[in-house]
C-alpha cells in the first residue's frame, strides 16, 4: 500500500514539473510582454521597469522565483491586465464558485449515475432498463455546452422558473442549472458503465454461489456485487474530474457564474498570461492530485492491482 | 478386361474436384463483416453518417449563397425574414448577420468532420506504432516509454491546448496538434497491452527464428493482428475529437471567421435563441447530435463485430 502511494507520488511530481515548465515556457514564448502597449514606453524606462520586476533575468531564474513564490507564500504574482488585482485575488474570487457547483455536480453525477446503473442492471430488460439506456444514450450526445443553453431555453425563457445566469452568492436557484448542465452527460456515462459492469458481475460464479446459498437478492447486490462492480466506475472518476473542470469553463461562459473558467477564458482573450498561468497551475495540480487519490483508492479496493 | 474404376468416370470426378472452389476459410474479417452487417443499429448509423459526409461534400453545390456573404435584404430583420424557406434560398434560414445558414452548416460540417477523422487517424496511427514498439521491445525501453505516457496522461491537456491556441494563434493546425498530442495516449496503452500477449505467440517466435528484423516483425506481424482493437478504438476517438473541437470553438478559441464548425454554430445559435431564431441552433445541433449518435452505435457495432472474446 505504502509502495503504491510512493509510486504514485513519484509520477505526480515530474508531471507537475513538466506542466509548470511547459506553461512557463509557452507564456514567455508568447509575443508581447506585460509592459508592451499601444503607446510604447521609452526604451530606457521599459528596461528599468523590466529590471525592477526581474524580467531581464534568464528564464530559469524567473521560473525558480515564480515557483518559489507559489510554494513559500502561495503568491501567483500580479495580473497583467487588472490594475488593482493580483492573481491570488482572482483565484480567491473564482475558485469557491467553481468548487461549489463542481462538487455538487460531481456528487450529482456519481450518486445518480451509480443508482441508475445499478437499478437498470438489476432489472435488466425491464421497461425501466430500456428507459435508462435510452436516456443515457441521449444524454451522452448532449454535452454541457448544448445542455446549458437547452436548460436556459426551457426553464428561463419558456417556463420562467429559474434565472438564466449569474451566481447571486450561490443561491440555489442559480446553482441548480449549472449543476445539472455540467453533470448530466457524465452521469449518463457513469450509469452506462455501472450498468454494464454490474451485469457482468451478476453473471459471475460467486454471485451464483451466493444465490445458491439462499442469500437474499438485496444483500447480494449491496454486499457482494456492488464493490467489484464499482471498479471500472472508480477508474473513470479521474477523467470525469478533469472533464468537469474543462466543463466548468463552459458553464461559466453559458451561465455567467463567474467561476475560475470565466477568468481563464477572459484572460485568454486579453492575453493576461499571469492569470492564465496561475489558473493552469492551480487546476492542473488539483487534477494531478485527484488522479493520484483515485489511483490509490483503486489499489486499495482491488487487491489484484499490484504495482 | 473390365477395370474396376472406369477411367473417364475417374477423370470426371477429378475435374469436379478441381472445379470446386477450395474450402473458404472464415477469416476474422469476413466474420466481423457479417456480424456488423447483422447489427441493424450500426448499419443504419453507417448509412446516416455516410449521408452526412456526402451532404457536407456535395451539399455546397446546391447552396444559393456562400458561407461568408451577407444577405443585405434580410439583415436587421433576421428573426422575421431569415426563417428557413425554399423560396428565399436560405434552406436552413440565416444567421444573426444575415449569412446563409445552409452554406455555413455545410462548411462547419466539413471542418468538424475533418478534425474528427484526420485527428483520430493521426492519433491512432501514432499511438499504435508507439504502443507496439514499446510492448515488443520491452524491458527498459518499454518502461521509459510508458512512464512518458503516464506523465503526459496526467497533464490536464485542455489548459495546455488553450495556452497553445493563445500563444501561437488560433488555427486548425494548432487544434490538430493540441488534440492530437494527448489522444494517442490511450491507444498506445491498449496496443502495448495487446502486443505483450502477442509477442510470445508461436508465429512471432517463428519470424524471429528465421531472422526477420525487429521492425519488420512489428510492422508485418504485430500491427496487422492489432487491427481489430485499433479500429474499435479509432471509431470511438472520432466523436471525442469532434467534441473537443466543438468545446474549443464554443469558447471562441477555435476556427476563425468566416470559417466555422459545429461548435461555433451552436455557440452562435445559443447566443440568439432568445430572439426566437430557434433554427440557428436547431440545424447545427441536429447534425452534431446525429453524427455523435451514429458514431456511438458504429463504435458499439464494431466492438461487437471485432471482439474475439465473442466468437
Amino acid at each position: 500500500m505504502l509502495n503504491l502511494i510512493l509510486r504514485r507520488i513519484a509520477v505526480a511530481i515530474p508531471t507537475l514539473l513538466i506542466l509548470t515548465i511547459v506553461t512557463f515556457y509557452l507564456m514567455h514564448a508568447a509575443p508581447g510582454g506585460p509592459f508592451t502597449s499601444e503607446k510604447p514606453l521609452p526604451p530606457q524606462v521599459l528596461a528599468n521597469i523590466e529590471a525592477k520586476y526581474g524580467l531581464n533575468d534568464p528564464l530559469w531564474k524567473q521560473m525558480v522565483n515564480y515557483i518559489g513564490g507559489i510554494v513559500t507564500e502561495f503568491d501567483f504574482g500580479p495580473s497583467f491586465k487588472y490594475k488593482d488585482r493580483t492573481v491570488n485575488d482572482i483565484i480567491a474570487q473564482g475558485l469557491p464558485v467553481t468548487l461549489v457547483y463542481g462538487t455538487l455536480s460531481f456528487i450529482f453525477a456519481v450518486v445518480l449515475g451509480v443508482s441508475l446503473g445499478v437499478i437498470a442492471a438489476v432489472n435488466q430488460n425491464s421497461r425501466f432498463d430500456y428507459l435508462a439506456v435510452g436516456f443515457t444514450m441521449f444524454a451522452q450526445v448532449l454535452p454541457n455546452f448544448v445542455m446549458g443553453p437547452i436548460l436556459i431555453l426551457i426553464f428561463t425563457l419558456w417556463l420562467g422558473w429559474l434565472p438564466g445566469g449569474g451566481w447571486n452568492g450561490g443561491h440555489w436557484q442559480n446553482v441548480i442549472m449549472p449543476v445539472i448542465a455540467l453533470g448530466t452527460s457524465y452521469m449518463a456515462s457513469i450509469a452506462r458503465l455501472t450498468r454494464s459492469s454490474m451485469l457482468e458481475i451478476l453473471r459471475s460464479n460467486f454471485i451464483r454461489t451466493a444465490r445458491a446459498k439462499g442469500i437474499p437478492e438485496r444483500t447480494i447486490i449491496w454486499r457482494h456485487a456492488l464493490k467489484p462492480a464499482m471498479l471500472p466506475v472508480i477508474s473513470y472518476l479521474a477523467p470525469v474530474f478533469v472533464f468537469m473542470i474543462t466543463g466548468s469553463f463552459i458553464i461559466d461562459m453559458v451561465f455567467s457564474t463567474g467561476g475560475l473558467g470565466y477568468f481563464f477564458i477572459n484572460s485568454a482573450y486579453n492575453r493576461d498570461y499571469a492569470v492564465m498561468m496561475g489558473i493552469t497551475l492551480l487546476l492542473g495540480s488539483l487534477t494531478i492530485f485527484f488522479n493520484m487519490i483515485v489511483d490509490i483508492i483503486y489499489g486499495w479496493i482491488d487487491p489484484q492491482i499490484r504495482y | 478386361m473390365r477395370t474396376v474404376f472406369e477411367k473417364d468416370k475417374m477423370n470426371a470426378l477429378a475435374d469436379n474436384l478441381a472445379a470446386m472452389d477450395t474450402v473458404k476459410g472464415r477469416s476474422l474479417w469476413t466474420d466481423a463483416r457479417k456480424r456488423y452487417a447483422a447489427n441493424r443499429a450500426a448499419m443504419v448509423s453507417t448509412y446516416v453518417l455516410l449521408a452526412v459526409v456526402l451532404f457536407s461534400i456535395f451539399g455546397g453545390y446546391f447552396a444559393q449563397f456562400s458561407n461568408e456573404e451577407i444577405d443585405w435584404a434580410i439583415l436587421g430583420s433576421v428573426p422575421e425574414k431569415g426563417q428557413p424557406s425554399i423560396a428565399s434560398g436560405h434552406y436552413f434560414g440565416a444567421d444573426e448577420l444575415g449569412r446563409d445558414l445552409y452554406a455555413r452548416v455545410i462548411q462547419g460540417s466539413q471542418v468538424s468532420l475533418m478534425v474528427g477523422f484526420i485527428g483520430a487517424f493521426v492519433a491512432v496511427s501514432f499511438g499504435t506504432i508507439y504502443g507496439a514498439v514499446s510492448g515488443y521491445i520491452g524491458g527498459r525501453v518499454d518502461s521509459v516509454m510508458m512512464r512518458l505516457v503516464d506523465i503526459l496522461n496526467a497533464i490536464p491537456f485542455f489548459f495546455v491546448l488553450i495556452l497553445l491556441l493563445v500563444v501561437f494563434g488560433r488555427n486548425i493546425l494548432m487544434i490538430f496538434i493540441g488534440v492530437g498530442l494527448v489522444s494517442w495516449l490511450g491507444i498506445a496503452r491498449v496496443v502495448r497491452g495487446q502486443t505483450l500477449s502477442l509477442k510470445n505467440k508461436e508465429f512471432i517466435e517463428a519470424a524471429r527464428a528465421t531472422g526477420v528484423p525487429t521492425f519488420t516483425i512489428i510492422w508485418r506481424h504485430i500491427i496487422p493482428n492489432l487491427m481489430g482493437v485499433v479500429i474499435v478504438y479509432g471509431s470511438l476517438l472520432v466523436p471525442d475529437m469532434i467534441l473537443a473541437e466543438s468545446v474549443i470553438s464554443f469558447l471562441g478559441l477555435g476556427v476563425q471567421e468566416p470559417q466555422t464548425s459545429w461548435g461555433v454554430l451552436i455557440s452562435e445559435g445559443t447566443g440568439t435563441m432568445q430572439y426566437g431564431t430557434i433554427w440557428q441552433i436547431g440545424f447545427p445541433l441536429f447534425f452534431f447530435t446525429t453524427v455523435l449518435f451514429c458514431f456511438f452505435y458504429i463504435g458499439d457495432g464494431l466492438r461487437d463485430a471485432l471482439d474475439p472474446k465473442d466468437r
